[in-house]
């Protein structure tokens, strides 16, 4: 087994391991914290792939602001095991079966759009993930999509100072 | 990079050596801080200071920190067990892992193997530097809450936010270093400023400076921004519920994120290990190596000690109005001055 290889497995086995604990831990701040370590290493993988900018970027954006606000309002509305309401196990089955659906859905969406069979993922190769490539591909050929993004940003920005904002 | 025996050996033992060394020489120089902002602040205050341990006090670090260690160790009983403990983990291995992308000097020479007296010049240091910080906010969080006290969750939350809020203007005022030198890595940054005919970049962003430099001190958690542990006003911190060496970690982590701010400061505005009014490429690699070292050190305390002198002389703000300089002035300030930048860089450039 290469380096890769093994660096390879302890990620996805560190990935799939903390995403299990995220669903099975009774504490949801544990949840949080749990999800934290999925992030970690999917942005590991991205290491391995040689898109170091992605990799950073989710830490940042993910496990560094996004996952904070998690914990702030999970810290904040205080929720103990004793607290909550039990879900009927009805609700149980049925998410379940939507969650199976969703999963089918996705999964059939990955192997319709390419061709995945035969194909292996450039490792430590490729360098699209760079930032210098990553900035020139998004301001020209994406430019599109991209402004329209922000504009989406800027106006759910706009929209949360709104709710905020005590009148 | 097929199998596992192509890799370089010696470069792995070589980094793992350079790791042991700036990780043991921050811890050190740390304790020293500690011994340090005591002494600034005495002579601020017109007072002898800590002057008993050993000669002009020098052991005092040592005997606190084995105060520290010899207390005893209290886990409140509601408190929860594991993350209690690894709260100031977190906190110390965030403040430690920022040491990887800075460029401490030049590369050495020894037996022939040129060492580069830099853990790791990935080709995102700024960005890496971006994501330690905003995973320091969890050792403060996941500490709060775990104490399970009310006033430490309070402190938590004000400390976090108050990390968030300044690292957004923090990033934008980086934005502008980055349109000057056109890399992320800290190295290339270095050089650049250090190249024949080009000033520091604190030349040419004199206002990006004072930004960042502001940002630095509310990410520290240093006076006027110290909020989340105003003891006098806000009954201590996140760090409430703390003590012994758990307590010890917190505070120490916190002298730590000085030194690496400080240098990150130097590196990005100061011309890292530039030697002012003087050319290093004339030197024997070692001797540069170490001057440059040297010089890097050298502005590293000149900041700290400029942080401690604004520790001593400022009192600390209301927390509205910390909020405010965050949100309603500097964040303004840094997009004006990333635009009047871009516009100068495009003028330029004709």
């Amino acid at each position: 087994m290469s380096t890769i290889q093994i660096l390879f497995f302890f990620l996805s086995v560190l990935a799939i391991f903390s995403a299990i604990m995220v669903l099975i831990s009774k504490n949801p701040v544990h949840s949080v914290l749990w999800l934290i370590a999925v992030f970690f290493a999917i942005s590991g993988h991205y290491i391995l792939l040689n898109a170091q900018f992605l990799a950073i970027v989710n830490l940042i954006v993910y496990a560094g602001a996004i996952m904070v606000l998690f914990l702030f309002v999970i810290m904040l509305m205080n929720l103990n095991a004793d607290s909550e309401p039990r879900k009927h196990q009805w609700m149980k089955i049925a998410g379940v079966i939507s969650g199976g659906c969703f999963l089918m859905v996705l999964i059939s969406l990955v192997r319709q759009t390419i061709e995945i069979t035969g194909k292996t993922a450039l490792v430590k190769e490729g360098n699209i993930g760079l930032i210098k490539n990553l900035g020139k591909v998004l301001f020209s050929d994406f430019v599109v999509p991209f402004e329209i993004s922000s504009v989406l940003f800027l106006s759910a920005m706009v929209g949360a100072v709104v709710i905020g904002k005590k009148d | 990079m097929t199998t596992l025996l192509a890799f370089d050996w010696i470069l792995l033992i070589e980094k793992l050596i350079l790791i042991a060394i700036i990780v043991f020489a921050s811890l050190g120089i740390a304790l020293y801080t500690t011994f340090a902002e005591r002494k600034v602040a005495a002579i601020l205050q017109d007072r002898p200071g800590p002057n008993r341990a050993g000669p002009f006090g020098l052991f005092q670090p040592f005997a606190d920190g084995l105060k520290l260690i010899m207390k005893e160790e209290i886990i409140p009983n509601t408190a929860n067990k594991v993350l209690f403990i690894l709260g100031p983990g977190l906190a110390m291995t965030a403040a430690l892992m920022t040491c990887a992308v800075i460029p401490w000097s030049t590369s050495v020479e020894f037996f022939g193997r040129k060492i580069d007296l830099q853990i790791a010049d990935i080709n995102i240091g700024i960005l890496y530097i971006f994501g330690v910080v905003s995973l320091g906010v969890y050792g403060i969080m996941i500490g709060g809450w775990a104490s399970n006290n009310k006033f430490s969750l309070m402190a938590a939350l004000r400390g976090a936010s108050q990390a968030i809020s300044y690292e957004l203007a923090m990033g934008l005022s980086l934005i502008a270093v980055l349109m000057l030198s056109g890399s992320l890595s800290l190295k290339a940054i270095v050089e650049q400023q250090q190249a024949p005919g080009n000033l520091w970049n604190i030349a040419y962003q004199p206002l990006g400076f004072i930004i960042f430099f502001i940002c630095a001190l509310a990410e520290c958690n240093r006076t006027p921004f110290d909020l989340p542990e105003a003891e006098n006003e806000l009954n201590f911190g996140y760090h409430q519920e703390y003590s012994s060496m758990k307590l010890g970690f917190y505070l120490f982590s916190e002298y730590i994120n000085m030194i690496m701010s400080s240098a990150v400061m130097a590196c990005l505005f100061f011309g890292g290990y530039d030697i002012p009014f003087f050319d290093e490429s004339t030197l024997s690699p070692n001797i540069a190596a170490l001057l440059g070292f040297l010089a890097l050190f050298t502005k590293i305390i000149i900041f700290i000690f400029v942080f401690m002198w604004i520790r001593w002389t400022i009192p600390r703000f209301r927390y509205d109005q910390l909020m405010n300089l965050g949100w309603k002035r500097l964040i303004p300030l840094a997009l004006f001055n990333m635009l009047l930048t871009g516009a100068i860089i495009l003028w330029k450039q004709g």
